[in-house]
């Protein structure tokens, strides 16, 4: 039985877990869920996910949620190198940055794209005080991410990991935004994210993605 | 083997997450006190271990990093045999449920939970500050809606990953400890099987050793 994971592709959390099926060449597939229509919010996806949330991933008997937990048992199944499970100091930074992204990055910079992507989507007006205090927060986070990156080539070392493709969604969005320049100050993360760019998994969810603003 | 040094404070809620491990592996390290008041967790040498400024930081021989959760796993890998086996990393669907359970407690729990303790115990105790009560009701009613799928989950399962106690249920000590000393404690009432869950795992030796220098140094 094929992996079925449940969402849509203009969700970040999903969109973390399609970039790590797509690294290690899983077979799966997609379900949609229409977020604006309350889908999630139905007993049929409440019985899945009792919080309501995408995605959701199921594997035979087994019914996963909460995107990272998605993601890494994947990275598991298929004895990805991108966790290093093997090395406890090399796992260990993973973990870091894995951890970096969802209490750090994600919240300051997912205001910014929140505000600039989906308010349109939404009916909403965009509210330019939320972007520009984000901002101001963003940058000394990606402050700590440049001397990071000054010193190894990629989060937790210098190899890939989960940790750098777990920044891959919301940077994305930022880049659709008229705040893509912001990357620019800091060179070592643009180097990195470029680098993370020309992964063929990222080009394919790129194609993936298009038309999920629709 | 060098000693672990854990920088960080006996009765701050994420330096116990990873104090309940060490303790439960037994491990040998020493806790460094960084004082906040003062401003130390954001001095430069503090800096050099957590560049975000915030404690638990763990120093392991050359390795130094921070993140409670990141902590608690290599924590639990490290000394892995000579305590419970809290992470399940030997069998992939277990790990998985201690994994989502521990995200749970991260990104549902832990948003409905912590604002109530700051509210109601952590600014007026240490800040001389008035709680805000609407804060307090609204995450009251978040919480609510949290602890309903707690009760379903621990309806089927003795504890949150399973039949078997893990580092998700270990993650939900030390807020749920000071929510329990807020005049909210009794809403644990109306689910009985969270409730029951709760007083099954803080009888563990570790957390009642660690739950000790939680107290209030009044």
């Amino acid at each position: 039985m094929v992996m079925k994971l449940y969402g849509p592709t203009l969700s970040p959390h999903l969109v973390r877990v399609l970039v790590c099926l797509e690294e290690v060449g899983a077979e799966y597939e997609l379900v949609p869920v229409n977020l604006l229509a309350d889908e999630h919010k139905k007993p049929e996806f409440l019985a899945i996910n009792p919080f309501g949330q995408v995605p959701v991933l199921e594997d035979g008997d087994l019914v996963l949620f909460e995107s990272r937990t998605i993601a890494r048992y994947v990275l598991r199944k298929y004895n990805s190198d991108l966790l290093k499970d093997s090395s406890l100091v090399d796992s260990a930074m993973i973990d870091l940055w894995v951890d970096v992204e969802a209490n750090q990055y994600f919240p300051t910079i997912s205001p910014i794209t929140f505000q600039c992507l989906m308010m349109p989507v939404l009916g909403g007006v965009t509210d330019q005080n939320v972007i520009d205090e984000s901002l101001v927060k963003f940058k000394k986070v990606l402050e700590v991410y440049e001397a990071r990156l000054s010193k190894s080539k990629y989060l937790a070392g210098d190899f890939v990991s989960f940790a750098d493709l777990c920044h891959f969604a919301l940077t994305f969005n930022l880049t659709l935004t008229p705040y893509a320049t912001v990357l620019d100050s800091y060179p070592h993360v643009k180097a990195w994210w470029e680098s993370l760019l020309e992964r063929p998994a990222i080009k394919k969810v790129i194609d993936m993605k298009k038309g999920s603003w629709n | 083997m060098s000693l672990i040094k854990l920088y960080g404070m006996p009765m701050a809620t994420c330096t116990v997450r990873v104090l309940l491990c060490l303790e439960e592996v037994g491990a040998k390290y020493e806790l460094v006190p960084i004082s906040m008041p003062t401003g130390e967790h954001k001095s430069p040498a503090h800096l050099a271990r957590n560049p975000f400024g915030q404690i638990p930081a763990l120093e392991d021989g050359d390795l130094t990093f921070f993140e409670s959760r990141a902590i608690a796993r290599y924590v639990l890998r490290k000394f892995k045999g000579q305590g419970p086996d809290l992470l399940k990393e030997g069998n992939l669907s277990e790990s998985a449920m201690v994994d989502v359970w521990l995200e749970v407690e991260a990104h549902q729990y832990n948003p409905a939970i912590s604002p109530i303790v700051y509210q109601s115990l952590i600014l007026p105790r240490m800040y001389a500050g008035t709680p805000d009560q609407t804060i307090i009701d609204t995450n009251l009613e978040k919480l609510k809606k949290v602890l309903d799928v707690y009760e379903a989950r621990l309806s089927k399962s003795k504890y949150l990953a399973g039949d078997f106690f893990s580092l998700a249920d270990l993650s939900h000590f030390s807020y749920t400890k000071y929510f329990m000393a807020t005049p909210y404690a009794s809403v644990f009432d109306s689910y009985p099987h969270v409730k029951a869950w709760w007083e099954d795992f803080t009888s563990r030796p570790a957390f009642k050793k660690v739950a000790a220098g939680m107290a209030p140094q009044q």
